[in-house]
């Protein structure tokens, strides 16, 4: 089949917040109040090659809801569509880098016809000096069944921790951390897709 | 534009996609990541995206010469940018978000970190959004920016772009880039754009005038497609799973 040559990436530039993070295009709390699941927060902080805030990025997530269903036409799995939660989230980072979401913990999505996926965010990066946006995912380090999540058994095993999404110790609200390093000894494994 | 080191890591096809380091780019030194990319089959979670789901837009949003809200028009020579999102198969893609924000006609930002001496316009606010309609097509009328000057490098002007972001059906065809003009001199000096490694890829992200978009003392017309990929995967078997 002829393809058609792809339109290539460009950085997201310094000047993007007014148009991407405006009020109504952020997107930090994915929930509403009817929408089913374990309430969790995610926190945590985007860091360069020198361990310095990264103040001018954006995070995008993409997850299941907490039955393990995506809200999308292409997933068409037995479990429960959730009207109430789309599943996508954007937020800036603020001066010291971080950034947040409040969501619901994902359910498993299939991997293929016999078996699931550990529940796991996706998660996209961008910022001035990032050419073409990161791909990862954020798996909760709590999670038993990231042992046999095929996915994650391609990332060198050196490596995998920074997949790992830490769990605060208790509060009111269940919060997991996860760092996005772009660079230098703990750099997050960025995925080639 | 001083020549320097290109990183040898990249994310998708390295005839289309830029290295995460290109150093003549210098904010790519301390944020392109060193160690090698990970590829991974791909499953549910990136053939399947956001994209139909968010366009809760107006069509004053499509408007960037009115849609600062003060009943005043931006200044500026005003244009229509029209084209297509379509897939690498030719597939139209329809009922996407697309985000756009640009300079004004003096090449200034309405942005706090923005603060060299072009003149701000109190009725451009410099951002527009619109989604595809059932055939791909996307439309925004708003006023040619100007080129903006930076500190990459002594005397460094980005050509004159209009960034855009778009979703399209899954996670593997979100794309942010930027659209260039034809004819323009600053693209041979401008290391974001010669990033790109090929002159097919650049020449991609460069729209054409065209005429038959040209409105009658209205408007001029460029158009510009976009091409994103699809959301094709052959289905990942576990016995190929070796591992």
């Amino acid at each position: 089949m002829n393809k058609l040559l792809l339109s290539s990436a460009q950085t997201v530039g310094p000047f993007f917040e007014p148009a991407l993070l405006r009020e109504d295009a952020r997107r930090n709390v994915l929930t509403r109040p009817e929408t089913p699941g374990e309430r969790i927060r995610i926190e945590g902080r985007v860091l360069d090659g020198d361990g310095a805030a990264v103040p001018d990025a954006m995070v995008e997530i993409w997850q299941a809801n907490a039955h393990g269903r995506y809200n999308h036409p292409a997933d068409q799995g037995p479990a429960t569509l959730d009207p109430s939660f789309l599943g996508f989230g954007r937020s800036g980072t603020d001066p010291d880098g971080s950034y947040w979401f409040e969501t619901v913990k994902p359910g498993p999505v299939a991997f293929d016809t016999e078996r699931l996926q550990a529940p796991h965010i996706c998660v996209t990066v961008f910022s001035r000096g990032l050419l073409n946006h990161l791909v990862t995912r954020l798996y909760f380090e709590d999670e038993p069944a990231n042992a046999l999540d095929a996915v994650l058994q391609y990332v060198p095993e050196d490596r995998r921790a920074t997949l790992l999404a830490r769990r605060e110790p208790a509060g009111a609200v269940v919060v997991y951390h996860f760092d996005i390093i772009l660079q230098g000894a703990n750099e997050t494994a960025f995925f080639n897709v | 534009m001083n020549h320097t080191t290109i990183g040898e890591i990249v994310r998708g096809d390295r005839e289309v996609f830029p290295p995460y380091l290109y150093e003549a780019y210098q904010s790519t030194r301390r944020r392109a990541p060193t160690l090698p990319l990970i590829d991974v089959p791909l499953t549910l979670s990136e053939l399947t995206g956001p994209g139909c789901a968010i366009s809760a837009i107006t069509e004053e949003d499509a408007d960037l010469t009115r849609n600062a809200g003060t009943g005043g028009e931006a200044i500026g020579q005003r244009i229509i940018v029209t084209g297509r999102v379509l897939d690498d198969r030719g597939a139209a893609v329809p009922n996407t978000l697309l985000e756009i924000w640009q300079a004004n006609a003096a090449g200034r930002y309405l942005h706090k970190r923005d603060q060299w001496p072009g003149p701000l316009d109190p009725n451009f606010l410099g951002m527009g959004r619109c989604s595809t309609n059932e055939d791909g097509v996307y439309r925004f009328l708003t006023i040619r920016p100007g080129a903006y000057p930076w500190k990459n490098h002594p005397n460094a002007w980005r050509p004159a772009h209009i960034h855009f972001s778009v979703f399209g059906p899954s996670m593997l065809s979100r794309l942010v880039t930027q659209m260039y003009f034809p004819d323009d001199q600053l693209h041979q000096l401008d290391p974001i754009m010669n990033a790109v490694p090929t002159k097919q890829a650049r020449k991609r992200l460069i729209a054409a005038y065209d005429h038959s978009v040209t409105e009658p003392e209205w408007a001029l017309g460029y158009r510009w497609d976009i091409v994103v990929r699809g959301p094709y995967a052959t289905p990942f078997e576990s016995k190929e799973d070796g591992r």
